[in-house]
């Protein structure tokens, strides 16, 4: 898992059967210390509670449709959690 | 698997409902010198702490039978605490 920063969202009617109710959000995906690294990318809300600025931790490859609802679905980044805090060892 | 070392904790309250129970560890993940070449954040099941050097598991389903689950979205998860590393012979020094 790593982390991201929500940037924003997407929003698409037309998607394919079992992607109903899912959102979509534009994630940044970050290094240990919160800069930026990557690009962007397109993540499922599994927990449906992430918004715009917040700090979470997303889940790549075929995991991540396992956090959704319906299991087969073409997802491959999912949001599992918004992170409080994090604690470095040197900071 | 991958060895890495234990860089500090994530602390989390809102999450998917299977995370609820794990301790979240962010652990810098080492080459074979070992040189620091990324990061994962992996749930621990060895009670592993800051500074450990560690063996992380990162694939889906072996993760989930470790939990004993048959669904779930987890991948990487800290399964062991290294106490020493040999490479080419010669044992390398736990940063």
């Amino acid at each position: 898992m790593q982390l991201g920063r929500v940037l924003g969202s997407v929003v698409a009617t037309e998607k394919v059967v079992g992607l109903e109710g899912i959102r979509f959000l534009i994630v940044q995906p970050l290094d240990k210390r919160g800069r930026p690294q990557g690009e962007t990318l397109v993540a499922a809300d599994a927990v449906a509670m992430a918004g715009p600025g917040e700090l979470v931790y997303f889940v790549a490859s075929r995991e991540a449709a396992e956090a959704l609802p319906e299991r087969f679905v073409p997802v491959d980044h999912a949001i599992v959690g918004i992170v409080d805090d994090v604690n470095l060892e040197e900071e | 698997m991958k060895v890495g070392k234990v860089a500090g904790t994530v602390i989390s309250t809102i999450n998917i409902p299977l995370l609820d129970a794990h301790r979240l560890l962010l652990c810098d993940v080492e080459d074979i010198e070992g040189k620091p070449s990324g990061y994962t954040i992996a749930i621990d099941v060895v009670d592993a702490g800051v500074g450990d050097t560690v063996l992380i598991l990162d694939e889906g389903s072996s993760a989930r039978q470790i939990l004993g689950l048959d669904h779930g979205a987890i991948r990487a998860v800290v399964v062991g605490i290294v106490d020493q590393l040999v490479v080419d012979g010669e044992v390398r020094p736990l940063t």
